[in-house]
């Protein structure tokens, strides 16, 4: 492995630092050049579709894969080179992976065992792990015994009893029923945050990550499209498949006609009036660039909107009832479809828009973003 | 098992379940029943050679038992020397095939799907040949003017041949070669199903490979690698081909006396009586063991 004069500790916050990490596997680059830095006690998610690179990045921290090229540090320690038994790195596995011939205090003890922590103390920490979890009245029991959820929770006090300074936790709500999955991911956020360890989780639902997630990694084809809040990444994608992978948005292709310091007027062809963007953009002027507005910024009415910017004609080709919001689909007369999200609040059916009435499209100045890539 | 009868016409789980039973109770408990009566008779000169159990004369029915093999079993320490002498070489063979045997099965079952296969053809091989040819060239390897003294004698790492050809040595070789697929086959069936998440799992947790092996890959493989010990065990105290052909006059092994009883000395009781007790003390006890680490198994699930 190469060995660089860089320093350990890059700043107070690189509490897990990835450097230029590469993985390759034959002739399939898995992870190409990731560098990500994660704060102490942060729940971290990285996010993407399988296939993206998420999985390996996380067995990488695990110890399971060893890195192509590239260092990974965690809290001043160059671990890339560590056995999986050597770091201080503990995993949730995916399909949980608890051992079968083991009760459940067993399997929890396993890893003190290792250690060779006394028996007593062994005895103690246990408890207090499944105390945790609220799985200490099923001690005795083995893992096939278990619910889907009982399991979950045992898993996650065998990967915490050993204190580590780092949790994996690989897609934790995967095996999980739907209807729990809301009350387990806020449960799972109560026990992170009273034992204050540091946390890095895979997952393919944005759901989970914008729930979990104090700050997030978008990740396609081995690389990191963006990190950032939750927010930040929602209301300020870097490009069009974070717009598109988190939430669901209309894109808009267009060229860039008027550029100012506050304000820039795109042209496009899908709209007879110019998309008016009330934020700065660093693209020259004439160049092909994409606008997201997100549903929810859109607005529906039958009267023609004042303003000369920002809206759009068509027919409605769908709705659909979601309860808190209706969802519409406006064909625009240049034959782009977009979606609009309507709050059904203060919102009558009986005079909504329906199924082939010709209706307005409008949105505000702040609500798009343009995107260069 | 349940079973309601009569049964209107049999369905295909029963039909199953009761024609393998059949067939075994056929072949395998009428003959040793049939066994099991010689034993109990005494030698004569005839056809057959031995006395009818059960004699019907002037209206007596007469039941003759005579336990003149047991007798002589447990008395002439021969026997008893045999017996345990066949029970060590079974169970060094066993040691031997499971040295050998685990880490081959752990190899397959753990490399790439499309070398596993060729590997596994390896293993299965052999099974072409008849055991008897496969046996006939290990003499030829073995003799003192065989391939192996040639080969070491000719790198000059010996002077004179080694005798292994015709003692135990030779036997246990013979043995440990012919039963090891035999182990290998259902610890590597039990093998390649082990959750390879349970292994990085272990390590995560900061178990190093050995401990690993020691407390999760061992416990998990052991109905495997039980069954395969029994595969191996089971048949090697009673063979009787390798020992023949390859042992030396001392070697003793079960299989051989009872040859011996049969053919050489035509004492079809005796040959009969080794039998019988050699069921009883091997073939009982392993059934039974065999039966309620079953249940535990079956518990535990």
């Amino acid at each position: 492995m190469e060995t660089r004069s860089v320093p350990l500790s890059g700043g107070v916050d690189d509490f897990v630092r990835m450097d230029e990490v590469v993985k390759i596997f034959g002739d399939t680059v898995a992870v190409r050049s990731v560098n990500l830095t994660v704060r102490r006690h942060e729940i971290f998610a990285l996010l993407g579709s399988s296939g993206c690179g998420k999985t390996t990045l996380l067995r990488m921290l695990a110890g399971f894969e060893e890195p192509t090229s590239g260092r990974i540090i965690l809290d001043n320690e160059d671990i890339t080179a560590l056995p999986p038994y050597r770091r201080p790195v503990n995993m949730m596995f995916q399909s949980y992976a608890l051992f079968p011939h083991m009760t459940v205090e067993a399997n929890v003890a396993f890893g003190l065992k290792q250690e060779g922590v006394p028996r007593h103390e062994i005895q103690g920490r246990v408890f207090e792990a499944l105390d945790l979890v609220q799985m200490a009245g099923h001690a005795r029991r083995k893992p096939h015994q278990l619910s889907g959820g009982q399991q979950q929770r045992v898993a996650l006090a065998r990967s915490l009893v050993k204190r580590p300074k780092l949790l994996l936790l690989d897609e934790p709500m995967s095996a999980l029923d739907k209807q729990i999955r809301q009350a387990t991911q806020i449960e799972l956020l109560r026990i992170l945050d009273q034992v204050g360890v540091t946390c890095i989780l895979v997952t393919h639902d944005q759901e989970e990550a914008m729930t979990m997630a104090s700050r997030l990694a978008v990740m396609t084809e081995g690389q990191i499209m963006q990190c950032g809040t939750p927010h930040e990444v929602y209301a300020f994608p870097a490009n069009r498949f974070v717009a598109g992978f988190i939430g669901s948005t209309n894109l808009f292709t267009g060229i860039i006609v008027v550029d100012q310091p506050d304000h820039v007027l795109i042209e496009t062809d899908a709209l007879t009036r110019p998309l008016y963007v009330s934020h700065g953009v660093s693209e020259p002027l004439g160049m092909a660039v994409h606008v997201s507005i997100r549903p929810e910024h859109l607005r529906i009415s039958r009267q023609m909107p004042q303003s000369d910017s920002n809206w759009g004609h068509g027919m409605v080709t769908h709705v659909a009832w979601m309860g808190s919001y209706a969802r519409y689909q406006v064909r625009l007369d240049a034959g782009q479809v977009i979606e609009a999200s309507i709050p059904t609040l203060e919102w009558n059916p009986a005079e909504a828009p329906g199924v082939d009435e010709e209706v307005y499209v409008a949105w505000s100045h702040d609500a798009g973003t343009v995107l260069a890539s | 098992m349940r079973m309601r009868w009569p049964l209107p016409r049999p369905s295909a789980r029963q039909w199953a379940i009761w024609v393998p039973y059949l067939w075994l109770a056929l072949f395998l408990l009428v003959p040793f029943l049939l066994v099991l009566k010689i034993s109990l008779s005494d030698l004569q000169f005839g056809i057959p050679p031995y006395t009818p159990i059960a004699t019907l004369e002037d209206d007596t029915l007469q039941l003759a038992l005579h336990l003149r093999g047991y007798v002589l079993l447990f008395t002439d320490s021969l026997y008893a020397a045999v017996y345990l002498n066949s029970v060590k070489m079974a169970l060094v063979t066993t040691v031997c095939c499971v040295l050998i045997g685990y880490p081959l099965a752990w190899q397959i079952a753990r490399s790439r799907p499309e070398i596993r296969n060729l590997l596994l053809l390896g293993v299965i091989l052999p099974f072409w040949t008849s055991l008897l040819l496969r046996v006939y060239a290990w003499v030829g390897i073995l003799r003192n003017d065989g391939l192996l003294n040639n080969l070491l004698m000719g790198l000059g790492l010996i002077d004179s041949p080694l005798e292994i050809y015709r003692t135990d040595l030779a036997v246990y070789v013979g043995l440990v070669y012919a039963y090891l697929p035999f182990f290998i086959l259902p610890l590597y069936a039990n093998l390649v199903k082990l959750d390879q998440r349970l292994i990085e799992a272990a390590h995560d947790l900061g178990a190093r490979p050995w401990a690993t092996f020691r407390q999760v890959v061992l416990p998990l493989s052991m109905p495997g690698a039980v069954a395969g010990a029994m595969l191996v065990f089971i048949p090697s105290v009673g063979e009787y081909v390798i020992p023949e052909m390859l042992g030396g006059a001392n070697t003793l092994m079960m299989g051989r006396v009872m040859w011996n009883e049969f053919f050489n000395n035509a004492d079809w009781p005796m040959a009969a009586a080794v039998t019988c007790v050699m069921v009883l003390l091997l073939l009982v006890p392993l059934t039974l063991f065999q039966y309620s680490s079953a249940r535990q198994l079956e518990r535990s699930r």
